[in-house]
């Protein structure tokens, strides 16, 4: 289908279609939010629209503008005497304040929330700029002079398990962190009797669900009590509360955490603004003042999380018909720099379900983890999921491939049966409900799939490319808080003591006016968390709608919360709104314990209706809820004897399958599993590579829906984030470790034109394991959804011969080169010209190298004498406004160079060597700055010629930092312009005004040719 | 956009006074030469509906109107406004009698909204788009939305939306 295109089924929407009978439940319905009216009146607070305190000072953070690095001493004087700032804080402050954050596998690695003595990615911070406003604090970031020692970058899952890779943490000793393999069933036998054996190889990339609102922290310090008080957009898991609060060295009642009332998505992200919460905390310390720190769009590009990527190798045994015996599965995750909390969850999150939709009893699993100089990783949405079910439905596609089967036979063939519910995975899991044959046939029906496979056959006869895959996967949903423990030996998990379950939390009281309100641990990000809730409850008290106030602000000094709490894995419609549920029914029962008496019944004949509390056995004869519910408060004198005032109940609710690992590393990783069959049709023009998802159809069992109208919003918006996934978004590094997607016009996000409306199917198979049969539902087309898209790409290619689908994301340029035969090599340049043709960027991004030879009107020894001449230099250099000899032939210059939107003053090293007067040198030169640091070598050689002197040039630079991340699509012209103006400028100093003059019309316009000069 | 009153002379260093009509009532702040708009809109004024979602001009989230015409404020200086009427999210109730325009009632019934981060920037920029075309087709309209990005919705519900509110139907999949 095109971007325009629409599903076509529709729902009832409140306030759209007739308003149904008073009776009938809230739940189940497609409501309205109620969120909505402040955000679309632009009244809503997020946490940056919040007051803060008088005096507050605003941060801002100077980061590592290397991948790997010696971190060597910091001199921050100028930075303090800049008019406004009122301290610097660096990594000494954090060693004498805070403590490393702790980890969560053993091993001897340190994180901080400042760099100590190395960093280990581009982005790591540095040292915080506390100031009198933004503008000025970053005004200062430029004062800082950081001097560092670069030290090989690790940069690829692959490097990170060389044997001489330069370890990230050396105590540690190796980039390999953590290795586990699991044994489940008889895998060996399996192998040995299948009739083969088919495997694929995949990697994951890194990219990440980079919510609309960046992370935000108001940190204030309790010197008195020696208490922080913290206002962040932190979307749980709490579970990461205890780590904040020993970084910062005080237990876990003095670091009061708030959430603000609104918060601009986060899809898992913002449980990464964790580190910045103890960061900003130690700035309040040092400072005695409050602090606020508002992320930047770059910095969080560039340095707040990321998925992970991974490496999988899988091996199934088969049978000649499909039937899968047994899997193989070699895992490398890729964490990034630093094993931050709560990772390495995502490669354990899915422990339970690595099986995914299928009945495959035997299964071996090696699960490693390496270190990179990358961004540490973090939650995503569809956490872990995206990545194992590109390599299982990667496999699957293949076993049909290489058998010459159906592929749809193949996943029909394998998948769980409806009889075998609940189901016990290979590795621990409970597939709790449903019947996914069922589902499948379901999907293959009402989304047309005939009809699709009729439209590939004739586009095919028209010669054109055109695909179907499919993807069968099951969505986990509320994550077991014991599943990362699996990670460590069944000897280490005895030593740590138990990890399980997954706590939710709900509070439902009356007011003294009978009105009722929620209150939950769930820091929604967007979702409609008041909306459900609302709903819920209102239907245990049989109250209107509107009746009900909820109140997602977290407060962790005064609400009910646990380590469960926050918004992550799918959590909330099963987890929350259950607890929700059970809170209300305990208050509702105890209400009714107290009016039994009043209405001549037993309790459980009490009911609660249309706003009055009434016996079964006599409706008419009802009591007006809100008088009976507020009787607590008015009149407890007149409560049965004995009996407690029935105002506030709070409900502690977590899911009984939810055990910890066994000593046989069996787990049950999360408490319910839905499942999603998907296929589409894609087309790739075969003259751009350009791919156009053509159908796309979406089947989804997530149990019990709570809001339909919430839960297509979910799919739709989870789906818009795997279209990204799989065919955009990718975070880009260079070899040496530089960023280089730090704007949305560099990572790129799929807009309105790019996400089609994809075809949203449902069967409802309620949970056994949640209060209201609910199961997660948003996150589940991040896991099915890019590899049902490479899937179709799969099948269209093989309609050409070709046996191979591009790395995700499967961009246009990577199909251009699958489908066309390779280029011509380029004709010899018809110019004549005597440069040579523009040059290649140096392998892994923004590096350049380039040659060219001028003429220059003077003998070699005049020119000599200009490039040995500090004066001369001075003024041949692009922006060096100082140049001032440091040894023979070396001098420390202050360039002030402008790349694209941004503008740098650098602080250059800049040598002269190899010299063989007047015939040849070396010229180098490196420098760094709040921007980003640049090097560069070029070799210079003079010629006598008839009318003076040849000047010969080879040059390779490169540039990293915020440069290379924000300006890299201008930076090779840029860079190319600079090193124009030093040779032009060597020729008008060496051949003088006339000399230039002579030669300018012929030079410019070579220079123009050459990109030189515009 | 004009260029500044000849007769203005800008400090760096100086803070200067900046009048606007913001939604209709004249309201004065005063902003250094380089604060952005979007700045000086949440911070100096307290108008804090218009949301800053990536200060590079990408994303869509701070567009506000400048004399009807829909402007990144991330992307223009609060003294470039100086004597211009801005119109920003919290003006369209407002301006209809306090309830929620028909657009925004349209956002709402079809869930084209979650976060909320990136809507304020959507809704002005419809408002202006759709005083200038008014019955846009479905292409026309999600070229226009590509220069906002949204996280949440897939776009999907914003696009019902505005077909909902202009009176046009959305394309059903007719291909197969």
């Amino acid at each position: 289908m095109t971007a325009t295109q629409t599903a076509t089924q529709t729902i009832d929407i409140e306030g759209v279609s007739p308003p149904p009978l008073a009776a009938s439940p809230f739940v189940g319905r497609a409501m309205p939010r109620v969120e909505d009216a402040a955000l679309l009146t632009g009244v809503a607070r997020y946490a940056d629209d919040l007051p803060v305190k008088p005096g507050t000072l605003h941060a801002a953070i100077l980061r590592s503008p290397h991948a790997h690095a010696d971190l060597l001493d910091i001199n921050f004087a100028a930075a303090l005497a800049v008019p406004g700032v009122a301290a610097v804080v660096t990594g000494a402050d954090a060693k004498r304040l805070a403590g490393a954050f702790l980890v969560g596998i053993r091993a001897p690695m340190e994180h901080w929330c400042l760099a100590i003595d190395r960093v280990r990615h581009v982005g790591e911070p540095v040292a915080v700029v506390l100031a009198d406003s933004r503008y000025v604090a970053e005004d200062a970031l430029d004062r800082i002079e950081v001097r560092y020692r670069p030290l090989p970058p690790v940069t690829s899952i692959s490097q990170a398990l060389e044997e001489g890779s330069e370890p990230l943490h050396p105590a540690v000793g190796s980039n390999l962190v953590n290795s586990r393999s699991f044994r489940y069933g008889a895998p060996e036998a399996a192998f040995a009797r299948a009739a083969r054996s088919v495997s694929v190889e995949v990697e994951y990339p890194r990219n990440s669900c980079t919510p609309m609102e960046c992370f935000v922290v108001l940190a204030d310090y309790d010197a008195a009590e020696d208490a922080y008080e913290v206002l962040s957009n932190f979307s749980g898991p709490f579970a990461v509360h205890p780590v904040m609060a020993r970084a910062l060295n005080v237990p876990g009642s003095r670091l009061r955490l708030k959430t603000p009332p609104h918060s601009g998505g986060s899809f898992g992200n913002k449980q990464a603004v964790f580190p910045y919460v103890v960061l900003m905390g130690l700035c309040a310390r040092v400072a005695g003042r409050p602090v606020k720190w508002v992320e930047d769009r770059l910095e969080h590009l560039m340095a707040a999380t990321s998925a992970t990527a991974r490496r999988m190798r899988i091996d199934a045994a088969v049978e000649p018909d499909g039937r899968v015996l047994a899997l193989r599965m070699e895992q490398t995750e890729d964490c990034g720099a630093y094993l931050r909390a709560p990772e390495p969850a995502s490669l354990y999150r899915n422990h339970g379900n690595l099986t995914g939709a299928y009945d495959i009893p035997n299964l071996t699993v090696t699960n490693r983890i390496v270190v990179t100089n990358k961004t540490p990783t973090g939650l995503n949405r569809g956490f872990g999921g995206g990545q194992l079910y590109y390599g299982l439905e990667r496999l699957m596609n293949r076993v049909a491939a290489e058998l010459g089967l159906d592929p749809l036979d193949v996943i029909r063939r394998n998948l769980v049966a409806a009889e075998a519910m609940p189901y016990r995975t290979a590795s621990g899991g409970t597939l709790d409900s449903g019947d996914y044959r069922a589902t499948l046939e379901q999907a293959v029906r009402e989304g047309a799939l005939d009809a699709l496979k009729a439209r590939r056959d004739a586009l095919r006869a028209e010669g054109r490319l055109y695909g179907i895959g499919y993807a069968a996967v099951v969505e986990p949903s509320i994550s077991n808080m014991g599943y990362i423990t699996t990670v460590l030996t069944a000897e280490e998990r005895r030593k740590a003591g138990p990890k399980n379950g997954a706590q939710a939390t709900a509070s439902v009281a009356v007011d003294p006016t009978g009105g009722v309100s929620v209150t939950v641990a769930s820091a929604p990000q967007g979702q409609g968390h008041r909306t459900v809730l609302a709903q819920v409850v209102a239907d245990v008290f049989g109250l209107r709608f509107e009746d009900i106030r909820v109140n997602t602000d977290l407060d962790t000094g005064k609400d009910a919360w646990s380590i469960a709490s926050g918004n992550y894995s799918s959590r909330f419609a099963g987890a929350v709104a259950g607890a929700a549920q059970v809170a209300a029914t305990r208050l509702r029962g105890r209400i009714a314990a107290l009016v039994a008496g009043q209405l001549n019944c037993r309790a459980e004949d009490v009911r609660f209706a249309g706003g009055k509390v009434f016996s079964d056995a006599n409706p008419d004869n009802g009591l007006s809820f809100s008088r009976v519910a507020a009787a607590g408060h008015w009149s407890p004198g007149t409560l049965p004897d004995g009996q407690e005032a029935a105002l506030r109940e709070t409900a502690f609710w977590t899911p009984e399958p939810l055990k910890a690992p066994t000593d046989a590393d069996h787990i049950n990783s999360s408490a319910c599993y839905g499942f999603i069959f998907d296929f589409c049709g894609v087309e790739i023009d075969r003259t751009t590579g350009a791919l156009r998802i053509d159908r796309y159809v979406t089947m989804h069992d997530a149990g019990r829906l709570l809001n339909p109208l919430l839960v297509e919003g979910q799919i739709l918006g989870g789906f818009a984030h795997a279209v990204g996934t799989a065919l955009y978004e990718e975070y880009a590094y260079g070899d040496d470790g530089r960023f280089l997607s730090g704007t949305f016009a560099d990572y790129l996000v799929p807009t309105a034109c790019e996400v089609p409306v994809p075809i949203i199917l449902h069967r409802e198979s309620p949970s056994p394991v949640t209060p209201l049969g609910a199961k997660g539902v948003g996150e589940g087309n991040c896991m099915s959804t890019p590899v049902c898209l490479a899937n179709a790409v799969a099948d269209a290619l093989s309609a050409d011969g070709v046996d191979e689908v591009p790395s995700l994301p499967i961009t246009p340029a990577k199909l251009a080169a699958l489908i066309h035969p390779p280029e011509p090599p380029r004709p010899a340049s018809a110019a004549g010209s005597e440069e040579t043709p523009p040059p290649a960027a140096v392998k892994g991004g923004r590096g350049l190298t380039g040659e060219g030879s001028r003429e220059v009107p003077a003998t070699p020894e005049q020119v000599w004498a200009i490039l040995l001449d500090p004066k001369e230099l001075a003024a041949l250099l692009p922006g060096c406004e100082a140049l001032d000899l440091a040894g023979p032939n070396a001098y420390r210059a202050e360039v002030v160079v402008g790349i694209g939107p941004v503008k740098g003053r650098y602080t250059a090293q800049v040598a002269l060597s190899d010299l063989d007067p007047p015939k040849a040198l070396t010229l180098t030169g490196s420098g760094t700055s709040a921007l980003g640091s640049g090097s560069g070598t070029g070799h210079v050689t003079l010629e006598r010629t008839a009318t003076g002197t040849r000047v010969t040039y080879r040059y390779s630079a490169s540039v990293g930092g915020k440069v290379a991340a924000v300006g890299g699509r201008m930076l090779d012209s840029a860079s190319r312009l600079l090193i124009g103006q030093f040779f032009e400028k060597l020729v008008a100093r060496a051949g003088g005004a006339e000399g230039l003059a002579d030669s300018s019309s012929l030079l410019t316009r070579l220079l123009r040719l050459l990109g030189f000069n515009r | 956009m004009p260029p500044l009153k000849s007769t203005s002379v800008l400090t760096a260093e100086a803070r200067h006074a900046v009048s606007i009509v913001l939604n209709g009532t004249p309201r004065t702040g005063h902003a250094h030469p380089r604060l952005l708009l979007s700045d000086f809109l949440r911070h100096e004024l307290g108008a804090h509906g218009t949301r800053v979602g990536c200060e590079h001009g990408v994303c869509g989230a701070c567009t506000v109107r400048i004399d009807g015409v829909a402007v990144r404020a991330c992307l223009t200086l609060a003294v470039q406004a100086d004597g211009r009427r801005i119109d920003t999210v919290e003006g369209l109730s407002q301006g209809n009698e306090g309830r929620m325009t028909a657009l925004q009632e349209a956002f709402r019934r079809h869930h084209a909204l979650q976060c909320g981060f990136c809507t304020a920037g959507i809704l002005m920029s419809l408002t202006d788009y759709l005083d200038r075309n008014p019955k846009p087709t479905e292409e026309e309209l999600r070229d226009m939305l590509s220069g906002h990005l949204c996280r949440c919705t897939g776009y999907a519900g914003i696009v019902r939306a505005v077909m909902d509110v202009t009176g046009r139907t959305v394309r059903e999949v007719a291909h197969v």
